[in-house]
């Protein structure tokens, strides 16, 4: 395991809480983190999991497992579905009491159903006091009481703004503009140089929410208040809006019928300059078996979403979590299985394999070489530091979720942006409908 | 024992009972437990109190909702048409005399083979914003100077997704129509041309009539497959753009599922359900009328 300084710690967790600033730190200063826990005999476990994006993950994950069976004689099936999948077979496996005893699952759905699942409490804070503390958006997700962990955090996966060096060069840019305004510039300014960037406006359930997210929040924009009332027609709002209706024009066509891969197709291709995804292009530019993909690799870039007028990073990540079920026969194989898995020398290789596809919920991790191996890497290291949970700053549950699965802040934006609304009439509507959500 | 497997009601009940158990474990549960999931507040991981009428009400409120019941009739309604167009003349051709014609007779079947989702696949590359094959050929011809945004305006993705659902549907009534077509005798032709009967009369006085009932049927089928479809929206638009293309199908899903509100999803597919018999309705009660099939008119 990696040696931590207690002043590196602390600087990593003082700026944890800089980022966000709802929840308490867990991490209380204990020097040695205890476990002990013995599988039950014989146990088996059965694992659902979200299927790869970047292969290097499926195979590390993989090789841990078999290396958790040999140490522990515990059998372990792992099943993979698309990561939109798994989302109803978890409900399913809520709702009946049988299915897989762990599932990996995205964002808030532990959220709908936190009596389903096993009390995780010990097992998280063993983790989060041996690696430095879990970031605070862990808690928003996982420990919407403040005292019970209902899952253990599995990572996020980290958005960044994907761009083309030279074109950015091409276009009068040396560095990359850090601030909503001067984005907004550069995007102009590619879209005269005939280098069009694009973002996914249709009903993406990844990039379109990621991004659009990112814009609201940015201008300060929300759908909720903490007390959960619906706020999303609000001036701050129409600022997000209007700079939506300013930026769209920047984009190449047909943006508004983009789904999920749109934009890797694309950028892949060479007809987009700048878009919003995880390092996951990267991947698989670096690793394309097409001469002329491969190339494009080394004039790939990353940066951080660019700063709004809050002056605070606001992104909205794709959150991993990993859920027990209760009524697993072996609830404590089951920890010991996650446990495993998020130990040093598992994850690490894990997120090594992947090139940080996955980026670590434990403070610890951001010192992992992964993030410092290739600068390209770096700007995804602090995704789940700085991010927020989907229903931000509101309670997680059914109303978020379902204010996310109808894609009210996908459509607003898409509404105002193509100038099929205005951005009033488009924030009113986005009010209208989440409000439906939230009276429940 | 002996005497009970002697008995023929009792053997004929015997044999009936595993299809019996399939359908009522697969069939007449599922449907139960979704049309009465309708009339509760359900959430995914918490069982639902009776809340009778209240998320039909909540839907019939809800824009979207209403949007999704629009766009599934007008889907339904425009793809049953043309399907239906355009089987019967497809049917009428390949009834002629052809060259290779068990070849093209089986060929014509495949868009019906391919799984929907692979189609649909196939079409959403056609539709790309940036890759599709048909904006590509269209500007190397010079014929447009822009891609066409197949799915990315809400009116043309109505369409492309109608487009879609239309070349997948066509072969399945072309082929039960052909099917129809053959059983007309020859004689019934040749009594009708001696009459003097023009070939538009002998379509309307002898096919049509006698086609009825294939009609009526396979008319049945596919306005039920439309109307029910889920993958060709769910792959190409998700509901998108803007919102403007969920079907019921999708939507009910979309709620109940994803959004969590398994009791306001399954009111929505049940909430098809009063469509869908209609549709059965009209067949059953307008379609297979006898003295229309007959050649007569109605009283």
């Amino acid at each position: 395991m990696q040696k931590l300084k207690r002043r590196d710690f602390l600087k990593a967790s003082a700026g944890a809480a800089a980022g966000a600033a709802v929840g308490p730190f867990v991490w209380a200063g204990e020097a040695r983190a205890q476990w002990s826990n013995t599988p039950e005999k014989g146990a088996k476990l059965r694992v659902l999991r979200w299927k790869r994006f970047v292969q290097g993950d499926e195979d590390a994950y993989m090789a841990n497992v078999k290396k958790f069976t040999e140490k522990t004689g515990i059998e372990v099936r792992v099943d993979h579905e698309g990561w939109e999948d798994v989302r109803p077979k978890a409900a399913v496996a809520a709702n009946t009491g049988a299915g897989p005893d762990i599932i990996l699952s995205t964002n808030d759905d532990a959220n709908l159903y936190p009596d389903k699942l096993l009390d995780v409490t010990d097992l998280a804070e063993y983790l989060g006091k041996k690696y430095g503390g879990w970031y605070p958006v862990c808690q928003q997700y996982l420990k919407p009481d403040g005292k019970k962990w209902i899952g253990v955090p599995l990572g996020a996966a980290g958005n960044c703004l994907v761009y083309r060096e030279s074109q950015v060069r091409a276009a009068g840019y040396t560095s990359f503009p850090r601030d909503t305004a001067g984005f907004l510039k550069l995007m102009q300014a590619l879209k005269e140089k005939g280098t069009p960037g694009g973002f996914a406006l249709g009903n993406a359930t990844g990039d379109g929410n990621t991004w659009t997210h990112w814009l609201l929040w940015s201008h300060g924009g929300k759908l909720v208040n903490d007390k959960n009332q619906v706020v999303i027609d609000s001036p701050e709002t129409i600022k997000a809006l209007e700079y939506a209706r300013d930026l769209y024009p920047t984009f190449v066509p047909g943006t508004l019928s983009w789904l999920d891969p749109n934009n890797n197709k694309a950028f892949l291709d060479g007809q987009v300059s700048v878009t919003c995804n995880g390092i996951s292009v990267y991947y698989a530019a670096k690793n394309s078996q097409d001469p002329k993909v491969k190339e494009l690799a080394a004039d790939i870039q990353h940066a951080n979403m660019p700063i709004g007028p809050v002056g605070v990073p606001t992104e909205f990540n794709l959150f991993f979590n990993q859920m027990i079920f209760r009524y697993t026969k072996y609830p404590k194989a089951a920890k010991e299985f996650i446990r495993f898995m998020l130990e040093e020398e598992q994850y690490g290789a894990w997120m090594q394999a992947g090139i940080g596809y996955v980026t670590q919920p434990l403070v610890a991790y951001e010192k992992n070489p992964i993030w410092t191996i290739d600068p390209k890497h770096t700007p995804y290291r602090d995704a789940m530091k700085v991010m927020r949970p989907g229903g931000w700053p509101g309670r997680l549950g059914y109303a978020s979720a379902g204010a996310i699965s109808d894609f009210i802040v996908v459509n607003m934006v898409a509404e105002a942006a193509s100038g099929s609304k205005t951005p009033k009439e488009a924030a009113e509507r986005a009010q209208k409908r989440a409000e439906r959500y939230y009276k429940v | 024992m002996d005497r009970i497997l002697d008995n023929r009601n009792a053997l004929g009940l015997l044999f009936m009972l595993p299809a019996a158990t399939l359908l009522l474990a697969f069939l007449t549960y599922p449907l139960g437990l979704g049309t009465w999931l309708g009339f509760t507040d359900a959430k995914v991981g918490r069982a639902g109190e009776f809340v009778g009428l209240e998320n039909f009400v909540f839907l019939f409120g809800d824009p979207v909702a209403r949007l999704s019941l629009f766009n599934t009739l007008f889907y339904t309604a425009v793809a049953s048409v043309l399907k239906f167009a355009l089987g019967l003349w497809l049917a009428v051709l390949l009834n002629e005399h052809l060259p290779f014609k068990a070849f093209l007779r089986a060929i014509v079947l495949l868009p019906f083979i391919v799984p929907t989702a692979l189609s649909a696949i196939a079409f959403w590359w056609i539709y790309d914003a940036q890759f599709s094959v048909v904006s590509w050929t269209l500007q190397r011809m010079g014929l447009i100077d822009r891609y066409i945004d197949f799915l990315g305006d809400p009116w043309m993705a109505r369409f492309s997704t109608i487009a879609a659902n239309v070349w997948r549907g066509v072969p399945f009534i072309a082929i039960c129509l052909l099917a129809g077509l053959q059983t007309i005798s020859p004689s019934l032709y040749e009594a009708a041309a001696l009459d003097g009967a023009s070939g538009w009369q002998r379509v309307r006085h002898v096919t049509l009539p006698l086609l009825t009932p294939i009609i009526a049927v396979v008319m049945t089928f596919s306005v039920l497959f439309t109307f029910t479809d889920f993958q060709l929206i769910y792959v190409l638009t998700r509901g998108g753009p803007l919102n403007a293309t969920p079907l019921m199908a999708t939507l009910s899903f979309q709620r109940a599922i994803p959004g969590g509100a398994l009791g306001e999803g399954a009111a929505l597919a049940t909430a098809m359900v009063p469509f869908l018999l209609a549709a059965i309705l009209f067949s059953y009660f307008g379609l297979q009328r006898r003295a229309w099939q007959q050649g007569g008119a109605d009283r």
